[in-house]
């Protein structure tokens, strides 16, 4: 990491709850514990020198149960809450030495905020919720409008911008939130269990439509959970918190196959696995043809090295295989940096699908590839696949 | 019989003390008071003056109205309307100007300096711990306590009478507002600051809307309040109802007190309909979002 590509640095901060903050932070600094503290001196200790730098273009988690302080922690980015020690520089700018001037721009330009609960405001309509940003900005109403017309289009709630928050679902306010909090075109985003409080099928929607647009937006993210997958689905880079300590810093697959101590690894013990591999460490390469080179003659010859050969015509994906050399079938295809769980529906109908690099056919994934790989993982044996998805990286 | 308490303090130089200050007060600042005051009393005359004027129909058209318009009930309004008609029936009129006039000066006082007190009170948990119990005292002092150092400092007249409704009436919009701000979703408060609010605007944006049905209900409650202070305040010379219940009292006529009995017992009626109405329709505004 260079140090152009660091959005945010968090440098040594702590946050201590209570009357006597001085002597809680001697105790600290003495070596005393967060239990000791407590009782020598009534404060809590919410964070315990924090240090960390988030990426430009990153998402990236920070995971921790109720009370590791995590949610203490997203407040210090946009100073809703105030740290008792430390600093956090934002494009290489100490946040904590802005006036309250400075502050306010701050907030209105360059770093934006999504909630647990929406916080929408409830006599306000969806219009007026996606353009409060920009007009807390300044921006005139008219060019305000505009930019919040385009954000509920990009989230999916074009026509319901003259309802009020309470006629929407969860999910739809919870995208308000999100085309409130994009409406301002900061480059940083905070959010905090965005997706804690929505039912499961609208939770996985809403991640979904989070990667496709960070995919498209580069923001720089910092997104807060207790849920270990949807951390290691959505994180680049994952921080686990546990009682104001960091405890490991690292990409889901460091995460989970080099927990830094016994309570990360408590933590990825349940974790599913078929989500955290993507279908690159576990397929096999195979020859391409196209239906006019596909002779007899030729299959059979390259099937005698190869487990199974792709028939490409158009869209339409055949396969042959040695246990079939004469009849090609028809497959559903997957992209390599799909996880392996998306392509077990697939998998249990067919033998086989044709797994997509770069939009042409590269491979093929079957069932047992597909276990091999898993039972690799699950021992911590890593494949020889370059790193790609979350787990792929370990299997260097 | 029993031992009598005994004397351990002799209470007497205290109560001079107090007494012999206030005098002071009296002697030194009452004109001045009374000037600053002046415009308050215009206010009120203005008013009293502006509502006798008005012709009776007038008058009950636009409560109708305003009752209607806060509550789309026409039984309510009908309502209004018989009672209003009523307290003209019984030659209560003028008097009841007199008695609205004073009350809607004392709440349109009350909400004035109220809200701000209230607003001052959420935002500071310091002010509220002193705040609370004082305006507990004020809530439990017996009316005619209020009565004596407001005549002392003005002699009998409506000044007194305005000022003492006032300090019985404020404590529940005081009140009322803090609570309504202290309930406002955390949240929703904490993400409009994180947009780059200023406290001003977190405030008018934000705290004061979502707060409004409670700070109504505040409202309403000081109205109902002010209405009982004003008829005792005619004791010290505020006139209206009151003045006609005092009479009845004073020589023994039942029909007199009676009547206008009714008659103040209607004008509240009439007067917590229309505020409740308004409260529950900001209420209704916030939940559904209509």
């Amino acid at each position: 990491m260079t140090a152009s590509d660091v959005k945010i640095q968090v440098d040594n901060v702590y946050k201590i709850f209570g009357n006597r903050p001085d002597d809680a932070m001697a105790e600290l600094h003495a070596g005393a514990r967060k239990a000791d503290v407590l009782q020598k001196t009534g404060c809590i200790v919410g964070l315990n020198g924090i240090d960390f730098s988030v990426r430009s273009g990153e998402t990236f988690v920070i995971m921790g149960l109720s009370g590791s302080g995590k949610s203490t922690l997203i407040r210090h980015f946009n100073r809703l809450i105030e740290p008792t020690a430390g600093r956090i520089l934002v494009d290489g700018r100490n946040i904590m030495d802005m006036n309250p001037k400075d502050l306010l721009a701050f907030r209105r330009t360059s770093i934006s905020m999504v909630f647990q609960r929406f916080g929408l405001l409830p006599h306000q309509t969806v219009l007026e919720n996606t353009i409060c940003g920009p007009i807390l900005q300044g921006v005139s109403r008219r060019e305000a409008v505009a930019l919040g017309m385009e954000q509920l289009e990009l989230v999916g709630l074009k026509g319901f911008e003259s309802r009020f928050p309470r006629q929407l679902s969860g999910g739809m306010q919870q995208r308000v939130g999100l085309a409130r909090a994009l409406a301002t075109q900061a480059d940083v985003l905070l959010m905090d269990e965005a997706f804690s409080a929505l039912d499961p099928l609208i939770k996985s929607d809403m991640q979904e439509q989070l990667k496709d647009i960070q995919a498209r937006l580069k923001k720089t993210i910092i997104f807060i959970t207790h849920d270990l997958d949807e951390a290691l689905h959505l994180g680049d880079r994952i921080a686990i918190l546990k009682d104001g300590e960091l405890r490991q810093v690292g990409t889901g697959a460091e995460i989970l196959f080099h927990p830094a101590d016994d309570y990360v690894e408590r933590f990825v013990r349940k974790v599913d696995l078929s989500r955290a591999l993507s279908a690159y460490g576990a397929f096999t390469k195979v020859p391409v043809l196209t239906q006019a080179e596909a002779v007899a003659d030729r299959t059979a010859a390259l099937l005698r090295e190869h487990p199974a050969v792709i028939v490409a015509q158009g869209a339409e994906m055949r396969v042959l295989t040695s246990s079939e050399p004469d009849r090609a079938k028809r497959v559903a295809s997957i992209d390599v940096a799909a996880t392996l769980g998306e392509s077990f529906p697939f998998l249990a109908g067919d033998d086989a699908v044709v797994v997509i690099d770069s939009g042409a056919p590269a491979g093929i994934l079957t069932r047992e590839m597909a276990f091999k790989a898993l039972s690799r993982l699950a021992q911590g044996v890593c494949s020889k696949a370059p790193p790609r998805g979350p787990a792929d990286a370990i299997c260097a | 019989m029993a031992d009598n308490f005994p004397e351990l303090v002799d209470t007497r130089g205290l109560r001079f003390a107090i007494d012999d200050g206030f005098s002071w007060i009296v002697a030194n600042y009452g004109d001045t008071l009374e000037r600053l005051l002046g415009p308050l009393l215009k206010l009120l005359g203005a008013m009293e003056a502006f509502l006798q004027w008005l012709p009776w129909y007038v008058t009950i058209a636009g409560i109708a109205l305003l009752t209607y318009s806060a509550s789309r009930s026409m039984r309510m309004t009908g309502a209004a309307v018989v009672m209003l008609f009523f307290i003209g029936a019984v030659g209560l009129w003028n008097d009841a100007m007199a008695t609205v006039a004073l009350m809607l000066a004392a709440t349109v006082v009350a909400v004035v300096v109220g809200i701000p007190l209230g607003i001052l009170m959420a935002r500071s948990d310091w002010l509220r711990s002193v705040a609370l119990p004082l305006l507990n005292i004020m809530q439990t002092l017996p009316i005619f306590v209020y009565l004596i150092p407001f005549v002392m400092l003005f002699g009998p007249g409506k000044i007194p009478a305005i000022l003492a409704t006032v300090f019985f009436a404020i404590p529940p919009v005081i009140r009322l507002t803090d609570l309504g701000i202290r309930q406002v979703d955390a949240e929703v408060v904490e993400a409009i600051v994180a947009f780059g609010a200023t406290p001003g605007q977190k405030l008018l944006k934000v705290q004061i809307p979502l707060a409004l049905p409670t700070i109504m209900a505040g409202i309403n409650q000081t109205t109902m309040m002010a209405l009982s202070m004003v008829v005792i305040a005619s004791m010290i010379g505020a006139g209206g109802l009151g003045y006609q219940v005092l009479q009845g009292i004073q020589r023994l006529e039942v029909s007199r007190g009676l009547v206008a009995g009714i008659a103040i017992v209607f004008l509240a009626v009439i007067f917590d309909r229309i505020a409740q109405s308004y409260g529950r329709r900001a209420q209704k505004h916030l939940a559904s979002g209509e």
